[in-house]
């Protein structure tokens, strides 16, 4: 329906999706965010999309912008403006629009040949940089900026805001500001001059649904959390998607950490493997310091081994799994959530874990924070799993809440709590909670120390192979796990009125969903209510969801069905029945009409 | 190194610090009867009581194998973490990094660290993070019953009559390679010299990197075996005598220009090599490196101080790290406030 009111082809405002098909290492990344940043300032809700190749340059890449007035923000899958700037892929890229959508191209590509059904904009973007300037690799960066001053002219984007988000963009450098002003002028320029700007539908009016927003990007946002987590060692390996959170930390650590004396009060350091990235946390988690990791499904494999032993001798970390396409190198540059069964059961043996399930940067903030007194509290490496598309695109958000509770630093005792206890027992369930207490190396009292080992222990942590000690600590680990759950961040559950199904997701998958609720209820009628997951271990609402209703789809960005297995363990046998599956594994990450038309189809289905 | 000078009133029989012997000991060891580890442990338990280490502050760390089961045998009033295969250095530097008042003494073997510890062992080198490294080295996996490890010498003999057809990792010249700066052989039999040496390390910033010759009496202790206490005995050649004093001694000067080589270590101590007749200068990273490949060609065993250089900075100053450790550091002190935050937010509107 939305699609037939797009081919009538009046105007329609702050609602399409621009498509910039370039290839890597062109330098285009800076003119999107200008272009996106503009949008923005006029207050119209917008989302940027890379999708880039795992590559340094050459390579096709396309960035997409999506504004919509209703505040959507999950991909689309349709794209009203194209603007091509890659030769290699240009052909292709023209013919997937649909009818009467927009092209700017460059005119050597002479992309009006293949279609009569599309607006066409040539613009001459290598003449008109060279009379910019006569250096050749900036001209080829100028090229960008002057296509973001055609768009901005065809869509009626405010030039007051972009050249305010150009200088944004290009902060302290007077000459690249200057140099792209002039870029983005000429491109302004060219296209009032040579273009009929009714022929474009879209249109940018300024609204005031942005006003007091942020736009950042997943990792950028878990940093944030970290550093007012109070993180003081963080060891980490490079590997897309996740590099981008340790460099952020890095950055804002500098920034914000540093004594009165210049020094810091943390240390960073980039490991030569993710073995060790992750035994530097757990060694440091160990000595009492609030360590992390982040890393991807590769860096996640190799952990593996290290993982257990946190489980099992009990060791605060956080690790941030920052996931990709698998399996094996996959597709290094795409998103999926196929890691959940990875991490929930990291490493061999009985071992589970608590995973948090950030769906938006806001959370990235929030669980990024949490994640460290959950494993101070818990005694165990705590996994935050987020994914590329959240990561490493740029999100809009309201600004993050200052946190102002005390840290939760767990069961540590002192040497003062030493004295009147006279002793401890490392792995003892005192408190019936299946936590025990710990000592710091450091802690100067004759009862502190004890011998941490990934070995068979007993409750004074000494070795044994006993079979009743074993079992006695890996009942205590489980009672461990279910006190957990109450701790959790809980899910998010809406009901709607008369809604006989529900949907399940998390994470990214989040944004597809709300949308496709609203389509779901304008387009079909149809009231479905969402129970969005925010951590494992599930919370005890999981079942109460299956008893009150019909079916639930549990939709998620992997082949498998990872997070439908999980679910199918927690629930009693006469409810597994309702599960209902959907699936998006592409890489491209998941949008609403995809979720919507699957939905559809399955509910043909059923028989009630 | 943190330790305080204490006046030399101490009680008998108790060191520097007040503490006896006994407060550095550990478990009963449950190797096997007349194991070179056990000696080492002794001899670790003998060199930190009579620097006065206080045993609060040190950290036990170790991988898996015979050689990493030895922490639980000494210092028991320790913390102490055994951890995966091969991985203790990446626990150490997490370990320092947390807290780098800890005196942190890894223990490892020849498998431990030559084979699948490798790219661990040559990091933590590379970072220079402070600790004292110990290898065990008795060039076979005595766990899981007498495969040769990569520091088997070629040609050395398994006590099932195979013969060694890949060359030994010689992880002294290589860790001389990698930048550590206080590299020394030993041999477990050897008491005097592991102690002088282990209360040098204790003085060094950075890491010191033992490499032990310690004897597997049950699978590499047999003829042909160019690790058993025997061919140790037989082929030991000392590069000099050590000794040592302590920062909390007066020096006595009372040799002759030349016989000896004195090194001041970090912690003000001292340690004088008495020269035996070649003139081996363990400052010198050529030197060391020379003699060590001409050792091996020799099939010679040659122990002591092999190189040394105090004037190299550990990985935590590189670190630019407050003098505090991180790890206990309160929460005002590592949360930024709520108008950094407010900053931060501004910045991304």
């Amino acid at each position: 329906m939305e699609e037939d009111q797009r081919a009538r082809g009046g105007p329609i405002i702050n609602d399409f999706s621009i498509q910039v098909a370039t290839v890597n290492g062109s330098g285009s990344q800076s003119s999107n965010t200008v272009l996106m940043r503009s949008i923005f300032q006029m207050g119209i809700p917008v989302s940027g999309k890379n999708l880039f190749p795992s590559n340094i340059a050459g390579l096709p890449t396309w960035f997409t912008i999506r504004a919509n007035k209703d505040g959507w923000i999950a991909r689309r899958k349709e794209i009203d403006f194209l603007v091509a700037m890659n030769p290699e892929t240009a052909r292709e890229d023209v013919m997937n629009l649909d009818p009467n959508r927009v092209v700017v191209y460059e005119e050597t590509l002479k992309l009006n040949q293949y279609r009569k059904d599309l607006a066409f904009f040539p613009v001459p973007f290598a003449k008109l940089s060279t009379e910019i300037t006569p250096d050749s690799r900036l001209r080829k960066l100028l090229a960008n900026m002057i296509y973001v001053g055609v768009v901005g002219h065809l869509l009626e984007i405010d030039p007051a805001e972009m050249e305010q988000a150009l200088t944004k963009q290009f902060k302290g450098k007077a000459k690249a500001v200057a140099l792209n002003k002039t870029a983005l002028e000429v491109g302004r320029k060219y296209a009032k001059e040579n273009f009929d700007k009714s022929l474009v539908p879209y249109r940018c009016e300024r609204m005031n649904a942005t006003k007091g927003k942020i736009i950042i990007d997943g990792n950028s946002a878990a940093a944030l959390g970290c550093m007012f987590a109070g993180v003081t060692v963080a060891t980490w390996y490079p590997i897309t998607p996740s590099s981008s959170l340790c460099e952020a930390l890095g950055d804002y650590m500098k920034d914000y950490r540093m004594d009165e004396n210049g020094k810091s009060t943390f240390a960073i350091v980039q490991a030569e493997d993710e073995l060790a990235a992750v035994g530097m946390a757990l060694g440091a988690g160990w000595a009492g310091a609030r360590s992390m990791t982040s890393t991807a499904g590769p860096g996640i494999s190799l952990m593996q081994e290290f993982v257990g032993l946190g489980y099992y001798a009990e060791i605060p970390t956080v690790i941030f799994d920052i996931t990709r396409v698998g399996p094996s190198t996959g597709l290094p540059t795409r998103t999926q959530q196929s890691d959940i069964l990875s991490l929930v059961y990291c490493s061999h043996g009985d071992t589970k874990h608590i995973v948090l399930l950030p769906a938006s940067v806001g959370e990235c903030f929030d669980m990024g924070y949490e994640a460290f007194d959950l494993a101070e509290r818990f005694q165990t490496p705590i996994f935050v799993m987020s994914d590329l598309d959240l990561g490493m695109n740029n999100w809009m958000s309201d600004p993050f809440k200052y946190p102002t509770k005390k840290f939760d630093r767990g069961k540590v005792l002192s040497v003062e709590d030493l004295k009147k206890l006279g002793s401890f027992q490392r792995y003892a369930d005192v408190d019936g909670d299946g936590i025990p207490y710990r000592t710091l190396p450091g802690t100067n009292h004759p009862a502190a120390s004890y011998f941490t080992r990934g070995s068979g222990h007993n409750e004074k942590a000494v070795y044994s192979e006993r079979p009743d000690d074993y079992k006695h600590n890996m009942d205590r680990l489980n009672r461990k796990y279910d006190t957990a759950r109450q701790y959790m961040p809980q899910p998010e559950i809406a009901h709607a009125d008369g809604a006989k199904i529900a949907f399940l997701a998390f994470g990214t998958t989040h944004w597809a969903i709300i949308e496709s609720l609203d389509q779901l209820n304008r387009e079909y009628k149809l009231p479905v209510s969402y129970y969005r997951l925010r951590a494992l271990p599930f919370t005890k609402d999981l079942v109460e969801l299956f008893r009150r209703y019909d079916r639930v789809y549990v939709v998620e960005q992997n082949r498998d069905g990872q997070m439908e297995a999980l679910v199918k363990l927690e629930l009693p046998a006469e409810l597994v029945g309702k599960i209902r599956s959907i699936r998006h594994y592409s890489g491209i990450p998941i949008d609403a009409r995809f979720v919507t038309d699957e939905l559809v189809a399955a509910e043909k289905g059923e028989k009630n | 190194m943190s330790t305080t000078m204490q006046p030399p009133s101490a009680p008998k029989n108790t060191n520097r610090l007040g503490y006896s012997m006994a407060d550095y000991k550990g478990a009963d060891s449950t190797l096997c009867a007349g194991c070179g580890h056990d000696a080492i442990t002794s001899q670790i338990i003998k060199a930190f009581y009579e620097y006065g280490v206080e045993p609060h502050l040190v950290a036990k760390l170790s991988g898996i194998g015979c050689s990493s089961k030895t922490p639980a045998y000494f210092l028991s009033r320790s913390h102490g973490f055994n951890g995966v295969h091969g991985r203790m250095p990446s626990i150490a530097t997490g370990v320092m990094l947390a807290n780098r008042k800890l005196v942190s003494i890894g223990v490892s073997g020849d498998g431990d660290t030559a084979s699948i510890g490798m790219g661990q062992f040559i990091h933590l080198l590379r970072r220079n993070v402070p600790m004292i490294y110990i290898i065990e080295n008795n060039g076979v996996y005595g766990l899981t019953k007498g495969q040769f490890s990569a520091t088997a010498d070629y040609g050395s003999k398994a006590k099932s009559g195979t013969l060694n057809e890949l060359p030994a990792i010689d992880v002294c010249a290589m860790a001389i390679e990698l930048g550590c700066n206080f590299v020394c052989r030993s041999f477990a039999g050897d008491p005097k010299q592991m102690v002088a040496l282990l209360k040098a390390a204790l003085g060094h910033q950075g890491t010191s990197m033992f490499d032990v010759i310690s004897p597997c009496v049950t699978f590499n202790n047999h003829e042909g075996s160019t690790k058993s206490y025997k061919y140790a005995k037989d082929h030991e050649e000392m590069l000099h005598e050590i000794s040592y004093v302590p920062f909390f001694e007066q020096i006595n000067v009372d040799y002759k220009e030349g016989e000896t080589t004195d090194v001041q270590l970090h912690d003000g101590s001292h340690i004088r090599l008495r020269k035996a007749d070649k003139g081996y200068d363990p400052t010198s990273k050529a030197d060391a490196l020379d003699t060590l490949r001409k050792c091996q060609e020799s099939n010679e065993f040659l122990t002591g101080l092999i190189y040394i250089n105090e004037q190299k900075p550990d990985f935590l100053s590189l670190l630019n790290m407050m003098d505090a450790p991180l790890a206990t550091l309160p929460q005002e002190t590592v949360q930024p406030s709520a108008d950094d935050l407010k900053e931060i937010m501004a910045e991304l509107m």
